[in-house]
């Protein structure tokens, strides 16, 4: 059975896992072949990496990491988790130019996705760290560079694995002279404040993230807490005496057992995590912190996921273009009363040009909503109209429910996606639940 | 596809003029895209296709069949699924018939029809929908029960020796489709009040169909095997399921004559 990382819309289909990208290619190549998609380690929320009843290729074997050359650039598997990358190159001095908030993700997935980080307003996505991939389609595998074919490199960031299934990629890394941030967090209690304040020092700093408690107290408006920061160079360790030795990324060091008898999360516990949350951080004016805990702070445990319960959860998120309609949105979900995880909010640089790209220049927000209240379904199709209206869109890889005809009005260039599609697939024999769900041709 | 939320955007409904049938689509049709609706009566099913198309945007296709020819139901099963032209998320199987049981057990070929039209067709085309959703990787079956075979009662044990069959046998289909992606929800209705049960009096918790339709969807978004109508039944049934025969026999029979008292009652008015 499988789900995405959300744990709704369970459903079978014949999963395989190739050892190379010949055994890809095969696959896809074969005529008998039809209704297939990649899935790495099942991280996006929804339907994205499954095909119901139809063959998934799980790519986790194609996991080689090559030497890294001098400026930077290393050859990765599509398969090769980002913990699996930055265990290696880290070591070297190196880091993974734009990481997502967990290392467990395929790097095939990071491309499919086109994940962006804390550092988009710096750096963009991951697309502008990906010098070229190998993509295996049902006409054949080629490999792709952005000047060698611009269609479909472009489309294949962040499009959800129905142009092929990528089985390796060249990433451009960035150089690091300590695996430490230097981090300062700041504690708010009015969004307005805090987004003037993101939207005025933001350049200060390569990465910058805030925590927001989308439900309102009484007492005062919404709590929130910036965190932002900046690569740590040997000079700041030693001025502030922290230990220079490099920390390998730690594995898990909890889990969360399969059979949860009630779900741990719901409004009381949101609640007091929220507060826990927000009240911890007024403590630490300015860290240090290793990079992989300020990155991939959930990752310390394994399956977070299952404390949902049986139901699941979904994460909704989207971005938009103006301050005030993220005001909007952020009162909406607080005036509706359905329990709500801490959210994230953050300021989003310029978009690229792939077709199904999520991010553009705005504001993002994403929040972790649990199924079963009442209320949930119509307060998110209320908001995916709000955001369409504003031009705004929701991110394929979280979403699990989005309306295909307000698909349509998030991505106007569904078109421009398809003609690649029609050009690398005539046969369709790519296809997952998202797309089947979302009416993508 | 189900979403999240399980709302599907494909749906056939075996039975789809019945009323608890019609209302239960109100609720689940908001993504629907696709709809297929069999039943026997062609004027309802053609009537019923464009209100449903206006009302809910889908793409609604009808099929004819009757539940009196068990042999045909993979027929309709599979005139169902191409009908629905692709993956179908929900399948609602509302097919039955009441009868009268005082009458009928008199006359066999009267007490072999209720058993086929109220099992062993529903059964057969169960198994043929069963087999299309695990090939399909993912799906719902909602089945209505009746909890009048939980514990079958000397003024209806026609109709409810039927439903307990059904009954068992979805408890067994759904254990047969565990981790396949398909689910079976047993909906194990009280009294509602609709065709079926037209000029009967009313039981303690009798529900209007609007009511039951919200009851069972919620079960079924819920992700319940068995759903009651109204939930406390699943208690009031426990009790009745463990109480001795002298006390069974006793309350069936308290019954039936409240029953006929109503009747001459309403008759004499």
């Amino acid at each position: 059975m499988l789900t995405g990382w959300g744990r709704t819309s369970p459903v079978s289909a014949n999963v395989v896992r190739p050892l190379d990208g010949a055994e890809v290619e095969a696959i896809l190549t074969d005529p008998a072949t039809s209704n297939v998609i990649a899935r790495g380690f099942g991280r996006s929320y929804g339907d994205a990496a499954q095909r119901s009843g139809g063959r998934v290729i799980d790519v986790r074997s194609l996991d080689d990491v090559s030497p890294i050359d001098e400026a930077g650039r290393v050859v990765v598997g599509a398969g090769a988790s980002l913990h699996k990358v930055i265990n290696t190159v880290l070591q070297h001095g190196w880091f993974i130019a734009v990481t997502p908030g967990t290392r467990y993700v395929s790097v095939g997935g990071a491309i499919a996705a086109d994940v962006h980080g804390k550092n988009h307003h710096r750096d963009g996505s991951f697309a502008s760290h990906v010098l070229e991939f190998c993509l295996a389609t049902p006409t054949g595998t080629v490999s792709v560079r952005q000047d060698s074919d611009p269609e479909l490199f472009w489309a294949t960031m962040g499009g959800m694995g129905l142009t092929g299934v990528i089985t390796s990629a060249t990433l451009q890394l960035m150089g690091v002279e300590t695996p430490w941030v230097r981090a300062s967090s700041k504690r708010f209690t009015t969004l307005s404040e805090l987004m003037s304040v993101m939207e005025s020092t933001d350049d200060r700093y390569r990465y910058s993230v805030a925590w927001l408690d989308c439900s309102r107290s009484l007492r005062s408006d919404y709590r929130a807490v910036l965190t932002q920061g900046n690569l740590a160079s040997a000079d700041d360790l030693r001025n502030a005496n922290v230990p220079r030795e490099r920390l390998a990324a730690s594995q898990p060091r909890l889990r969360v057992p399969s059979a949860i008898p009630v779900r741990l999360v719901n409004s009381v516990t949101t609640r007091i995590i929220n507060t826990a949350w927000y009240q911890r951080s007024g403590r630490r004016k300015l860290t240090f912190e290793p990079l992989t805990s300020f990155f991939y702070p959930l990752d310390g445990i394994e399956n977070w996921n299952r404390l949902y319960g049986h139901r699941g959860f979904l994460q909704y998120q989207i971005v938009v273009r103006e301050p005030a309609t993220m005001r909007e949105i952020v009162n909406n979900i607080a005036v509706s009363g359905v329990p709500s995880f801490l959210a994230v909010l953050k300021r989003l640089g310029p978009g690229n040009p792939g077709p199904l790209s999520f991010c553009s220049e705005g504001w993002t927000l994403a929040v972790d909503f649990p199924i079963g209240p009442d209320g949930l379904s119509s307060l998110l199709d209320g908001l995916d109209l709000f955001v369409a209206n504003a031009g705004g869109r929701v991110y394929l890889a979280k979403d699990s429910r989005l309306r295909p005809e307000l698909f349509e009005a998030m991505y106007p260039r569904k078109g421009d996606f398809e003609a690649v599609r029609r050009r690398v697939d005539p046969n369709r024999v790519l296809a997952s639940d998202l797309s089947c769900r979302l009416g993508i041709g | 596809m189900n979403n999240a939320f399980g709302q599907p955007q494909s749906i056939v409904a075996i039975g789809g003029t019945s009323d608890i049938a019609l209302e239960v689509l109100t609720l689940i049709t908001s993504r629907c895209r696709n709809l297929v609706l069999a039943g026997r009566d062609d004027g309802a099913l053609s009537m019923l296709k464009s209100s449903l198309a206006a009302a809910t945007g889908a793409e609604v296709a009808t099929v004819h069949f009757d539940a009196r020819e068990p042999d045909r139901a993979s027929i309709t099963v599979k005139e169902c699924f191409d009908a629905a032209g692709g993956d179908v998320d929900v399948v609602v199987v509302a097919v039955g018939e009441l009868g009268h049981q005082e009458s009928d057990e008199r006359e066999p070929p009267r007490v072999a029809q209720i058993i086929r039209v109220n099992f062993e067709w529903p059964a057969a085309a169960l198994s043929a929908i069963a087999h299309r959703l695990r090939d399909q990787g993912h799906g719902a079956i909602i089945v209505l029960s009746s909890v009048a075979g939980v514990r079958v009662r000397r003024s209806n044990f026609l109709y409810g020796s039927a439903k307990a069959g059904l009954d068992s046998f979805c408890q067994g289909l759904r254990e047969s489709l565990r981790d396949t992606g398909v689910s079976v929800h047993i909906v194990r209705a009280g009294f509602v009040r609709t065709k079926m049960t037209r000029g009967m009096v009313d039981p303690p918790l009798a529900l209007d169909t609007a009511v039951a339709a919200r009851f069972i969807v919620r079960g079924f978004e819920r992700g319940d095997e068995v759903v009651w109508v109204p939930p406390r039944l699943q208690w009031i049934m426990a009790g009745m399921r463990i109480l001795p025969s002298p006390a069974w026999r006793y309350l069936t029979r308290l019954e039936m004559l409240s029953r006929k008292d109503a009747a001459s009652h309403r008759a004499s008015e």
